[in-house]
């Protein structure tokens, strides 16, 4: 099952990384994140976090690109008809999708990397991290934690024809709940419980205290253990949603 | 699961429902499949003919578990194909004809590898599995190239080798041969004609009725959803004795001149294909009435080309099949 995961994720990747479209916009968005990040916190007055702004433009990058992968595609697996094929196979439906948002986690992680050395060559951004060795790890969980909350959605994006429209509204939103950028104590006290539930709060808020200081563990355990929680409902509604895409006839186009 | 059928389909039925508008939705429900009963022997090259619509491909998707039929069931190899689905998927292969189903950016290797995978074929044999089977349909050398530089025919080729990967008992191929050069489509004849000699189920489904004749034990004949003839192409031929045929290339027939056609005493049938600037016009008559002379008589001062009368041929009687119903 492991290697079929690995298989997978690598040929996915493989296949991503191939796209003109793809490497196009991972050669643009670092920069614009990384440009975002600075000014604004500059205008914050707050140059002294410089770091942790073009981190969280980093992770920004990640979601987008689990985001693009979950929805985008498996709209894409529909319109080139691979996503009957893999649908055919005979394992549980996980060992088909989960490599597919893992691949797109992998690649984004690059976002996160670009985002950093264009911050450090355009911007003089000291990469001055607290905890490097827990930076790493943070970021390997940020990855994980993408992952499975990608499978989540990527559940009912097998089920829906047009999943891509319903995949893009949710890009900006997860960026402001999760707290990749501004920090979650500026926003509305209603939005607390649902940034408590995000794996993306945690993941950022673990690269965060990684980056400036802080405990970085336990963070990371409550992101590990959220997206253990997303494997195991995108696992029991991939099951689900399956059959209804069965029922409905919307694995093809048409 | 011991039947003695690989493929069981009793009144398998499917209908679409489709919804178009947010605010004012409308509700459309099209019925593809109306039951269908088919049953098809271990080792048997079966074959599924009817013109686009007829609900061919529906019938394939319900059987191979990628559609939930609305109502009626269907076994294969005496399993379930909505119950059991998992059995079903490790006993079947899927093809399909066209550009689509395959990883373009991907090399044809790695398309392989990936499937090979999916599909369980066990670590150990799966590079001796693959090389088999680039050898099988001719791609060995050209497999590390990226498939979205491969011709159609080539990726067709791929398309059956992933089909094959996992030796599935039953093997459904949708309309392989379409848009495949004439040489290619040979080859693919061959290839699957070898599959069923060595014990595979087949089914096949094809506009080309060539392909049909040459290649199918049995044929059903699908139309508007519903199997409309049942039989051996010796049989379904016989269904247009006491016919005769009369071909006409011409240029700018109206539909008027084709009704007016239908009307002469002795006419069974007429089509008329368009290849291109020409247009092929085929009347089907009593073979015991010579139409000729008063077909060319309705056609007067349409631009003619070559006429010709023969015996009918599996065609005339998929088109007497298909028109009839």
């Amino acid at each position: 099952m492991l290697r079929t995961l690995l298989i997978g994720t690598l040929l996915h990747a493989k296949h991503l990384s191939r796209s003109p479209f793809e490497i196009a916009l991972a050669l643009v968005i670092p920069l614009v994140q990384a440009t975002l990040a600075v000014y604004l916190f500059r205008a914050g007055d707050e140059p002294h976090r410089l770091l942790e702004a073009a981190v969280g433009a980093g992770l920004m990058g990640i979601w987008s690109s689990v985001l693009t992968g979950s929805g985008g595609a498996i709209q894409r697996q529909r319109w080139h008809g691979t996503l009957e094929m893999i649908m055919l196979a005979p394992r549980h439906p996980v060992l088909m999708i989960l490599p597919i948002t893992a691949a797109s986690a992998v690649t984004g992680t690059y976002s996160l990397l670009a985002t950093l050395l264009w911050g450090r060559l355009i911007y003089r951004i000291p990469l001055d991290f607290r905890h490097p060795v827990a930076f790493l790890v943070a970021a390997v969980v940020c990855v994980v934690g993408l992952s499975m909350f990608g499978l989540l959605m990527a559940s009912t994006f097998v089920l829906l024809r047009n999943a891509n429209a319903l995949a893009n509204p949710l890009e900006y939103p997860i960026w402001l709940l999760s707290g990749m950028l501004v920090p979650i104590a500026t926003l509305p006290s209603w939005t607390v419980p649902i940034a408590a539930v995000l794996p993306t709060t945690w993941g950022a808020r673990a690269l965060r205290e990684a980056t400036s200081g802080g405990p970085v563990w336990p963070s990371a355990g409550v992101c590990l253990a959220i997206s253990a929680a997303c494997l195991v409902l995108g696992a029991l509604f991939l099951v689900s949603f399956e059959r209804r895409a069965r029922a409905a006839g919307t694995l093809a186009l048409s | 699961m011991g039947s003695e059928y690989a493929i069981e389909a009793e009144g398998l039925r499917r209908v679409y429902r489709t919804r178009t508008g947010w605010l004012r939705p409308r509700r459309e429900m099209v019925e593809a499949v109306r039951g269908v009963d088919l049953t098809v022997r271990r080792g048997e090259l079966f074959g599924l003919l009817g013109p686009n619509g007829a609900g061919k491909t529906t019938t394939i998707k319900m059987l191979n578990t990628l559609l939930i039929p609305t109502s009626g069931t269907a076994r294969i190899n005496g399993f379930d194909v909505v119950r059991d689905t998992r059995e079903v998927r490790r006993r079947i292969g899927y093809v399909f004809g066209g550009d689509r189903g395959l990883y373009d950016r991907l090399s044809g290797l790695d398309n392989l590898r990936y499937f090979a995978e999916l599909y369980g074929v066990p670590a150990r044999d799966q590079k001796r599995r693959i090389a088999e089977l680039l050898e099988l349909v001719g791609l060995t050398g050209r497999e590390r190239e990226p498939v979205d530089g491969y011709s159609r025919g080539m990726r067709q080729r791929l398309h059956i080798a992933r089909g094959l990967l996992h030796r599935p008992e039953v093997l459904f191929l949708d309309e392989p041969s379409i848009g495949v050069d004439p040489v290619a489509a040979r080859e693919l004849r061959q290839t699957v004609a070898g599959l069923a000699a060595s014990g595979t189920t087949v089914l096949l489904t094809t506009h080309y009725m060539a392909e049909a004749d040459e290649l199918c034990d049995r044929i059903a004949v699908i139309a508007d959803g519903r199997i409309q003839a049942l039989g051996t192409p010796a049989e379904l031929r016989h269904r247009a004795d006491g016919r005769r045929v009369v071909e006409i290339e011409a240029y700018g027939v109206p539909d008027t001149a084709v009704a007016a056609l239908r009307d002469l005493p002795g006419v069974r049938e007429t089509a008329l294909e368009e290849r291109g600037a020409l247009q092929l016009l085929t009347v089907q008559s009593d073979a015991h009435v010579d139409v000729q002379g008063d077909v060319l008589r309705e056609l007067a001062g349409i631009r003619l080309g070559r006429v010709n009368s023969r015996e009918p041929t599996l065609e005339d009687a998929y088109v007497a099949i298909v028109n009839a119903s």
